[in-house]
C-alpha cells in the first residue's frame, strides 16, 4: 500500500509542474502590462520602465523562468501587484471560500445523486425510474449561471429566503454563513447531481447483471446484503471516479457561480489576476488549484484500492 | 419437512412452464416440464444451449429472469414452493438448495473475500458467531480440497486457479448441508484434468450429505459416469428421460441419438461425426407439432400433432415413432 501510494505521489508531480510551466509562458505572451496595468493611463514611460525593472519584468523571458523555478521550488511565490501581500497569505481566505462552497455542493450532489441513482437502478423501468431519468436529463441541460439568476430570482429576491448575493464569513455566524452557500452551492450541485445519478444508475445495473449478484441471492442472502454489500461495492468504483471529476469541477470551474453571487473564492481571485495581471496571484492561484486536485486524486485512488483489492495487491 | 421417506423425492416437479416477455409478447422457453431428483440421486439434464435447461434450473431456485412467468408445481422435500413468498423462498436457497454456477471466476465476488463470501452464507442461514462461522468456512475449504485453508480464506477469487475457484463454489453451494444441488455446467469452463478432479469432488459430497443433484449439461459424456438418470430436453420440451446407461446405448428419442452420435466415440473406427441437419428453432417459432421434426430423419404426417412423453422400455420418451430396442437398425441419421 505504501508503496501504491508512492507511486501515485509521483505521477503527481507532472500533473503540478505542467499547467504552471503553460501558465507561467501564457501570462507573459499575453497583450498586457503589469506595470500599466499598476500605474494607470496616466503613468509616464520612465515611471513604467522604473516598476518593470523592481518587478524584475525588465529580465529576458529565459532569466525569469528560471527565477521563477527558483522561486517555486523555495515556496517563495512573490508579492501580490495588486495587493502588495505575499501570494501565500492572500490564497488561505479565498481557498477556503471555495472549499466551503465546493464541500456543500458536494454534500447536494452526492445525496441525491446517490439516492437516485440507486433507487432508479432498483426500479429499472418503472414510473419511479423513468421519472428519476426525466429529471436528471432535465437538470442536466440546465446552464449554472441561468439556474444561479432563477435561484436568486425565487429564493433571493422574491421569497427572501437567503441573501442575492455576497460572503458572511464563519466567524461572523454559522448560520448566516450557510445560508450565503446555499443557493450557490445549490446552482452548481444540481447539475453534479444529475450526473452522479446517471453514473449510480447505470453502474448499479451493470453489477446487478452480474452472476456473483445472482449467486448471492441463490445463496438465500437477505436483499439487504446482497444490495448494500455485494453490489454497491463494486458499482462504487465508477461512482467514485465521477464524484473526483465533480470535486475537481466544482474546485476549479465554480468561476462564473463564485462572480454571480459575488463570492470570494478562488474563482474570483484569478479571474480578478488575469485582468489586473497580477502574475503571482495568477501563478499561486494556479498552483493551489493544481496541488488540491492532485490531493483530491489521491484520495480517489485511495478510495479505488480500498474497494478493489485487485488494484492494490498489484 | 418431517419424516421424508427414503422414496419421496426431494425435488418433485410437475407441469413447469416458463415464459418470457420478448417485446410485450409472451414467449414460452420452457413447456409441460415433470421430472423427479431422490436424494442421493444425480439426474442430468441434458441438451443444447437455447432448449431451457438453464431456465429449468432458474425458475426451481426462485430466480427467473425479469419478466418470466413461472407455472406448474415445484416442490422440495415435500413442499410446494410456487406459492411461497418472495421472502420464504429465498431463505430456501443456500440452505436447502445449493447453486453451482458454471463461472466461478464471475459467480463469485471479486472483491469480498473467499471466507467473507462464505460466512455471509453461514452466518445467513445458521445461528453463527462471527468466530465460529470462520471456523467452519475453514473446514468447508479444507473438506473441499483447498490446501492451507485457515490462510485461503483472506484470498480473493482472482487469486485460486479456476479449480480452485470452482471448489471454493462447491463450499459455498454445500456449506449449510443442503438436501438437492443444482449443478449449471460446473466443469465446463475447466481444463480436462480439473473437470475429472472437480467430479470426484462432487460425486464424494452426494454420497457423504446424501445430496440429490441436478446436473445440467450438454455433454452426455460427462454425465455417464456421474449421473443415474438423464432427462434430454428440446426447444422447451422433455423429449427423453430414462436411466443413463439405457438412453447412451439405446437411445430411443431421434433428437438423443442425434446428440450421441455427434460425440466423437473412442471405440468405434467410426469415420465421421453424426450431425443434427438443421438448428434449434428460435424462441417463438417452435413447430406446433414434435418440435424436432423439421430436423428428424422419421418425421411424417403424424408428427405435426405434439406427441406426449410415453413411456417406452425402460424409459420415457416424446415420439410417435421411438427408435426400438430391438430393431437395431443402421444409422438413419446424417
Amino acid at each position: 500500500m505504501g508503496k501504491y501510494i508512492r507511486r501515485r505521489l509521483l505521477h503527481a508531480l507532472p500533473t503540478i509542474f505542467i499547467p504552471l510551466v503553460l501558465v507561467f509562458f501564457l501570462l507573459r505572451l499575453a497583450p498586457g502590462d503589469p506595470a500599466v496595468q499598476i500605474l494607470g493611463d496616466n503613468a509616464t514611460p520612465e515611471q513604467i520602465a522604473a516598476l518593470r525593472t523592481q518587478l524584475g519584468l525588465d529580465q529576458p523571458l529565459p532569466i525569469q523562468f528560471l527565477l521563477w523555478l527558483k522561486g517555486l521550488f523555495t515556496l517563495q511565490l512573490g508579492d501580490s501587484l495588486f495587493f502588495h501581500k505575499p501570494v501565500l497569505e492572500l490564497i488561505p481566505a479565498y481557498a477556503a471560500v471555495t472549499l466551503q462552497l465546493t464541500f456543500f455542493a458536494l454534500v447536494i450532489a452526492m445525496v441525491i445523486g446517490l439516492s437516485a441513482g440507486i433507487a432508479a437502478s432498483l426500479l429499472r423501468g418503472k414510473i419511479l425510474d423513468r421519472g428519476i431519468i426525466g429529471v436528471m436529463v432535465f437538470s442536466i441541460s440546465l446552464p449554472e449561471f441561468w439556474l444561479a439568476l432563477v435561484l436568486i430570482f425565487v429564493f433571493a429576491v422574491t421569497l427572501r429566503w437567503f441573501p442575492v448575493a455576497g460572503y458572511v464569513s464563519f466567524d461572523e455566524g454559522v448560520w448566516a454563513s450557510l445560508a450565503t452557500l446555499v443557493l450557490p452551492a445549490l446552482a452548481i450541485g444540481v447539475r453534479q447531481a444529475a450526473l452522479l445519478t446517471r453514473m449510480t444508475r447505470s453502474a448499479m445495473l451493470d453489477v446487478l447483471d452480474e452472476p456473483y449478484v445472482t449467486t448471492a441471492r441463490a445463496q438465500g442472502l437477505p436483499e439487504a446484503t446482497v444490495i448494500g454489500r455485494y453490489t454497491l461495492r463494486t458499482a462504487a468504483v465508477p461512482v467514485v471516479t465521477v464524484i473526483g471529476l465533480s470535486v475537481s469541477y466544482l474546485l476549479s470551474g465554480a468561476v462564473a457561480i463564485e462572480l454571480i453571487f459575488s463570492l470570494p473564492g478562488m474563482g474570483k481571485l484569478l479571474v480578478d489576476a488575469v485582468s489586473r495581471r497580477d502574475y503571482p496571484v495568477v501563478e499561486g492561484s494556479v498552483l493551489t488549484i493544481a496541488v488540491t486536485l492532485v490531493v483530491v486524486n489521491l484520495i480517489v485512488d485511495l478510495v479505488y484500492a480500498w474497494l478493489d483489492p485487485r488494484i492494490r495487491l498489484k | 419437512m418431517t419424516n421424508i421417506s427414503q422414496t419421496n423425492p426431494v425435488l418433485d416437479v410437475k407441469n413447469l412452464a416458463v415464459t418470457l416477455t420478448i417485446y410485450g409478447r409472451p414467449v414460452p422457453v420452457v413447456t409441460n416440464v415433470s421430472f423427479q431428483v431422490r436424494a442421493g440421486e444425480a439426474v442430468a439434464l441434458v441438451g443444447e444451449s437455447g432448449c431451457g435447461k438453464t431456465m429449468t434450473a432458474r425458475a426451481i431456485i426462485g430466480l427467473p429472469p425479469d419478466g418470466a412467468r413461472v407455472g406448474g408445481s415445484i416442490q422440495l422435500e415435500g413442499r410446494e414452493l410456487t406459492t411461497l413468498s418472495k421472502k420464504d423462498r429465498r431463505k430456501l436457497g443456500g440452505s436447502r438448495i445449493g447453486f453451482i454456477f458454471q463461472e466461478p471466476m464471475t459467480s463469485l465476488h471479486p472483491t469480498l473475500t473467499v471466507g467473507a463470501q462464505l460466512c455471509d452464507t453461514l452466518r445467513t442461514h445458521l445461528d453463527l458467531g462471527r468466530k465460529e462461522a470462520r471456523d467452519r468456512a475453514a473446514q468447508l475449504l479444507d473438506r473441499v480440497g483447498i490446501p492451507r485453508a485457515t490462510a485461503m480464506l483472506d484470498s480473493y477469487i482472482h487469486q485460486l486457479s479456476g479449480g480452485m475457484r470452482q471448489r471454493v463454489m462447491i463450499a459455498l453451494a454445500v456449506s449449510c448441508k443442503p438436501a438437492l444441488i443444482i449443478a449449471d455446467e460446473p466443469t465446463t469452463a475447466l481444463d480436462v484434468t480439473i473437470q475429472a478432479q472437480v467430479l470426484d469432488l462432487l460425486k464424494e459430497m452426494r454420497s457423504e450429505l446424501g445430496l440429490a443433484m441436478l446436473y445440467i449439461t450438454h455433454d452426455l459424456e460427462v454425465v455417464s459416469d456421474f449421473c443415474d438418470r438423464a432427462v434430454v430436453m428440446y426447444a422447451g420440451d422433455i423429449v427423453e428421460e430414462g436411466p443413463v446407461a439405457s438412453i447412451l446405448t439405446a437411445p430411443h428419442h431421434h433428437y438423443t441419438r442425434g446428440l450421441i452420435g455427434a460425440i466423437p466415440a473412442h471405440d468405434e473406427d467410426r469415420k465421421r461425426l453424426t450431425l443434427i441437419k438443421g438448428q434449434v428453432p428460435p424462441l417463438g417459432a417452435w413447430p406446433a407439432g414434435c418440435r424436432f421434426a423439421p430436423r428428424c430423419p422419421r418425421a411424417d404426417e403424424v408428427c405435426l400433432k405434439h406427441p406426449a412423453l410415453e413411456p417406452f422400455e425402460e424409459s420415457a420418451v416424446r415420439c410417435w415413432h421411438p427408435v426400438e430396442l430391438k430393431k437395431k437398425e443402421t444409422s438413419t441419421l446424417g
